[in-house]
Order: C-alpha cells, then sequence, then structure tokens
C-alpha cells in the first residue's frame, strides 16, 4: 500500500507541475468527455437495459449530495446521519410551489427550495450544534425521519400519494446531436437516435445529466473557493481541536452552523433537481437508506476529498445499475465491500492529501528512528 | 494592571475548583501560578481564556469586563493562550498551524504578519526547519515550541502559558524557560502556570501559589523560592 501511495504522489506531484495553460485545457477536454458520455454509450460503461442517461442523472444528483455531506461530514467534521431530511426539503419545496398550491416556473422555485433548506439547516443545528459527537448523529437521524413521517402525515404535503405534476426545466429545443451506435463493434453516427439540445422532455433523460453535471461542476468551484479561504481553514481546526480552535479565535459554533448550513442548501438543491426531474415525488424517496448511502458515498470516497467524494458517488449511484443482474445480491456485494475497504482503506479509497501526506511522514520519521533526529522526541516521551 | 481577576469561583457541576481567587498581572511582567495537581491551575487559565464560565468573581483586561466574553473576542483582545498538553492542530503543517495562531488578524498578506512568522521562527529555528511537516509528526518538545508559537502568532499582549515544561527532558525544559523570558523582554506579558516551580520561580517577577483552588501565598518569584516552607513543599529542599 505504501508503494501505490508514493506512485499516487509522484502522478499527482507530474501533473501539478504541468504548466497552466495545458492543466487548463486537460480540465476542458475531461469536461468535454464527461458530457459527451451519454451520447457516445461506450461499451462496457453505459448501462443495458436501463437507460444510460437516467443512470447518469443519478450518479450527478448523487455526486451533489456527496459534496454538500462532506462539507458537513469531511470538512467541519459533524456526523450528520439526517442529510436525506434537507434533500427532501428541497424536494417538497419545489414540488409543492410549482405544481400542489402553486403554478411556479421551476427556475423561480428552486431557490426558494435552497432558501427553504438552508433555513432548515439553521432551525435544526442551532440546538443541536451546541452538543458534541454522538449525540449530534442520533438528533439528525431523528431529523431525517421527521422530515419523511411529516410528508407522510400531512394532507397539505400529499401525504403518501406524494405529489406529481412537479414542473421540468425549461426548454430551449436548439438543434439535435445524434449518438453513436456500437451494434456492430465499431462506433457508428446514428441519426435515428439523437437528443435534442435542449429539451427536458419524459423520454429522454441526457439534457438532465447536463443539467446535473453543470451544477455539479459549480458546486466544485465554490467548494474549492470556500475550502482554501479563511472559512476552510476554519472548519479543519474546529474539526481536528475544537477547545484550540477557540483559543486561536474561531467562534466554532458560528463555523459549524455555516458549515450545516451551506451543506443543507447544497442538498436542498439536489432534492429540487431530482424532483423537477422525477416530476413525482412521495415519501418513499427519502427513506433513511438514502441518508446512509449518501454518507457512504463520502466515506468510501475519503470524506474531506471533493474528488473523492465523488469517486465514492459514482460508485454508490452506478455500480448497482451497471450490474443489474445481480440485483438479488447487491445489499450483500455492497456489505462485503464496505468491510473490505474498513480493513484495506481506513480513509476511504481517495483521503484527502493532509492524511496521506501526514501517513507518509510518521513511516519516514519511523525508518529515521534511532538516528539523532528522534533523539528529544524519545527523550521527552521518556521524561 | 494589564490583567485583574477578582474574586473568582469556578465549579465543575457541585465540585468548586477555584474558590475566590484573586491576582493581577501588570503589564511588562512574568506572572507565574505555580502548585501541584488538581489545584486549579489549569481551571484559572480556562477562565481567563474563556472556555470555563465563572460562578462568581471577574476578569478584567485593561480595565475592561471581560467575565463573559467569548474566548474568540478575549483572542481579539489580545489574551492568546498555549494550552495544556500543546493542543497543536496535527493534521496541519507547521506553517498552517503558526497561520491559525494568526487567525483573528486580516492582515494575512502584510508585512507586519511576515514580520512576526520571522520572528516566531528566529525565537524556535527548529520549527522553521520542519515549517512544512505535519504538527503530529514531531517530537513533544517542538510540538511545544509550536504551541507557543502559534500563540504569538496572534499578537498578543498576554500571553498564557498552561505547564509549557510538561513532559520535556531537561535541556528542552531550560530552553523552554530562556525562551519564555525573550518573549517579555520583546514586550508581551506573560502569564504562565507551572508544576515545575523551581524553573517558575526563576523567571518570574511574581508568583502565586495555588492549594486546593485557593491562593494561600504570594510574593515576588526570588522571595518565594528562598522561603524556607516553599522550598519544602514545592522545591523538594534541593534548590
Amino acid at each position: 500500500m505504501s508503494n501505490k501511495t508514493s506512485k499516487a504522489g509522484g502522478f499527482r506531484a507530474r501533473v501539478t507541475g504541468l504548466p497552466k495553460p495545458v492543466k487548463f485545457l486537460g480540465w476542458i477536454v475531461l469536461a468535454l468527455l464527461a458530457y459527451a458520455l451519454p451520447l457516445l454509450e461506450p461499451p462496457f460503461i453505459s448501462t443495458p437495459g436501463v437507460d444510460f442517461g437516467g443512470v447518469l442523472f443519478v450518479v450527478t444528483m448523487y455526486g451533489l449530495v456527496a459534496l454538500g455531506l462532506n462539507i458537513v461530514v469531511g470538512y467541519a467534521g459533524l456526523l450528520d446521519l439526517g442529510y436525506v431530511g434537507f434533500y427532501a426539503i428541497g424536494a417538497y419545496t419545489v414540488a409543492i410551489l410549482t405544481s400542489f398550491h402553486a403554478n411556479w416556473p421551476l427556475l423561480l422555485a428552486l431557490p426558494v427550495g435552497m432558501l427553504a433548506t438552508l433555513l432548515g439547516g439553521i432551525i435544526l443545528g442551532t440546538p443541536t450544534l451546541r452538543v458534541r459527537g454522538d449525540y449530534l448523529a442520533i438528533v439528525t437521524l431523528g431529523f431525517g425521519e421527521i422530515i419523511r413521517l411529516v410528508a407522510v402525515n400531512t394532507e397539505w404535503l400529499g401525504t403518501s400519494k406524494g405529489i406529481s405534476n412537479i414542473a421540468r426545466p425549461p426548454s430551449l429545443e436548439l438543434f439535435e446531436i445524434p449518438h453513436l451506435n456500437w451494434d456492430t463493434g465499431v462506433p457508428l453516427v446514428d441519426f435515428n437516435d439523437s437528443t435534442t439540445f435542449i429539451e427536458f422532455g419524459v423520454l429522454d433523460q441526457i439534457p438532465y445529466y447536463w443539467m446535473g453535471l453543470t451544477v455539479v461542476i459549480l458546486v466544485l468551484i465554490a467548494d474549492k473557493l470556500i475550502k482554501d479561504s479563511r472559512v476552510g481553514r476554519a472548519w479543519e481546526a474546529t474539526r481536528e481541536d475544537e477547545d484550540a480552535a477557540e483559543l486561536m479565535g474561531v467562534p466554532t459554533f458560528r463555523f459549524k452552523l455555516l458549515a450545516f448550513a451551506t451543506g443543507a442548501f447544497v442538498g436542498g438543491l439536489a432534492g429540487g433537481l431530482y424532483a423537477s426531474r422525477q416530476s413525482f415525488i412521495n415519501p418513499q424517496s427519502f427513506l433513511l437508506l438514502f441518508s446512509i448511502l449518501f454518507l457512504a458515498a463520502v466515506v468510501i470516497g475519503g470524506q474531506g476529498n471533493r474528488w473523492g467524494v465523488l469517486v465514492g458517488a459514482v460508485l454508490v449511484a452506478y455500480l448497482p445499475q451497471r450490474f443489474r443482474e445481480f440485483d438479488d445480491f447487491r445489499v450483500l456485494v455492497f456489505g462485503l465491500a464496505l468491510v473490505a475497504l474498513a480493513i484495506l482503506r481506513p480513509e476511504g479509497l481517495f483521503p484527502p492529501r493532509r492524511t496521506v501526506r501526514a501517513k507518509q511522514l510518521e513511516q519516514e520519521l519511523d525508518e529515521l528512528e534511532g538516528a539523532h533526529d528522534g533523539h528529544d522526541g524519545e527523550a521527552a516521551a521518556r521524561a | 494592571m494589564l490583567l485583574e481577576v477578582e474574586g473568582l469561583c469556578v465549579n465543575y457541576g457541585h465540585i468548586e475548583a477555584i474558590r475566590d481567587i484573586s491576582f493581577d498581572v501588570p503589564e511588562g511582567s512574568v506572572t507565574t501560578l505555580i502548585g501541584a495537581n488538581g489545584a486549579g491551575k489549569t481551571t484559572t487559565m480556562k477562565t481567563i481564556s474563556g472556555l470555563r464560565k465563572v460562578r462568581a468573581g471577574a476578569v478584567r483586561f485593561e480595565g475592561k469586563d471581560i467575565t463573559n466574553a467569548a474566548p474568540y473576542d478575549r483572542v481579539k483582545l489580545g489574551i492568546s493562550q498555549s494550552p495544556e498538553g500543546r493542543r497543536c492542530f496535527v493534521g496541519m503543517t507547521v506553517r498552517e498551524n503558526l497561520d491559525m495562531g494568526a487567525f483573528v488578524r486580516n492582515d494575512r498578506k502584510s508585512k507586519a504578519y511576515k514580520d512576526d512568522m520571522d520572528r516566531v521562527l528566529a525565537l524556535f529555528p527548529r520549527l522553521a526547519e520542519r515549517i512544512n511537516q505535519s504538527a503530529g509528526t514531531m517530537s513533544g518538545g517542538e510540538q511545544q515550541m509550536l504551541a507557543i508559537g502559534r500563540a504569538l502568532m496572534a499578537r498578543p499582549r498576554l500571553i498564557l502559558l498552561d505547564e509549557p515544561s510538561m513532559g520535556l527532558a531537561p535541556k528542552l525544559i531550560a530552553q523552554i524557560f530562556s525562551i519564555i523570558k525573550e518573549i517579555n523582554e520583546q514586550g508581551t506579558t506573560v502569564l504562565l502556570v507551572e508544576q515545575n516551580a523551581a524553573q517558575a520561580l526563576k523567571a518570574a517577577d511574581n508568583a502565586h501559589i495555588l492549594e486546593t483552588g485557593e491562593i494561600v501565598r504570594s510574593g515576588r518569584g526570588s522571595e518565594l523560592a528562598g522561603d524556607d516552607s516553599v522550598k519544602a513543599a514545592y522545591l523538594g529542599g534541593d534548590v
């Protein structure tokens, strides 16, 4: 494993060593590839039997949720077991405003839904973020369930029947883009199978994927800006040692609340987009299971690393769709994979660079033990 | 008077940790609180930095009542602390730790900030050598230096040092105390809590002895160091 990490470090060093324009170009190519993925329908990657565009859309929603939850869990170190509650608030707000009680356009309802979730985050966080660790996990767990049960039992929220006819995003319908067809083993442009740019219809889900991907990219950029700022450093200090952070002058409660509210905001955005795509929601879409899957995406990927949690989201959302034929064994395989991961890579597949660096240094120090550099430390430990 | 503590009482549940403690820290001085384990030294420190709520009494900084001020507001006023057990951010590098110390300052790109960083690294050349190393991989002595350096980065008027010699080898203890002296000479007032009474009394202008939550003796550092009963109780009679 140590070999692997140092190799990964070398790769990273080589990539970060590239000149800026080359790196920028690389990002553009990667993004274009990601956008083109459902049109290329590459064999082995595309999902037989399930609409590939639809799967990819769900993947972007999980990615969005993982990024939001990563702010709460990975950056601020707050264990949130009821994240689906925020997802539900966003989805229900959009649903109510665009179909059930009003006829708002989606683009107006979505920001309101996000604000409602932000408010939900503040209302839940203000009393609960004063307690530490385990208690927070229990309170958030309850919160997620309460939101769902409120939806089940409130006439005004459609009870268990749910809400249908939720507004779709506005379409533009500019031009058609043909897909590739791999039936003969070589890629052929198939003009009979095309996607309208940009029509948010019922059958073709690719435009929703494009929308989801765009939002993920925007959130990624915002995430990087926040993480590298004073706020990111305050979160990190608070996560590592709350008392010490206070002594540095960090108002830890305020920063924890900020993390909680920011995470909720992103969760609400994902929920709203999901409701719009499905056009129908009911309380079954917001089970406790989803909170656990969201958290699994963050933990598997490597909490604290935005790219890691994205990979985690892809794994959690994509693999079960790709290997549908093994549906019966899904939970079993998932459980085995988690156990294997806990043993082999306890910090997740892609832990933040910091964790890797600390590990490497520890190893180097171990090797140096006995050399004169380690002496002070040993003497200190003995004294 | 830079810091005034008056009639301070702090409880942990029903247990009185400190009872009616009063003392002053004059500007420019090194003041020390010494005493055995459990005497209430660290509780006093935490109360001054705001991590503990008081039951009765008052804390004033430059005449301003800060008894109920939040810890981060006290840092802004100019009180910073190197806590007991160092409490460095172990996942961060040395530079990031020092930078966290300057969290309340808004001048991270200024020359003043750079000068302060240079000053801390000059005080602790060891930290300069390890500037990009994770704090968690350093020895206890190095972490102690980092904790003091980090507190200095806030540019405090008053620095609270809680047991800086704890768990360190004698050679390192001497080094830490000479640095404390240097910090004081550069103009920062020091409040020092120590179990190592011999070194603390030698370094201090004023000293207070705590026993089971109360101040039992106060005086000049040198005066207490020469006192026979203090010698017997705290200095093992060999100083």
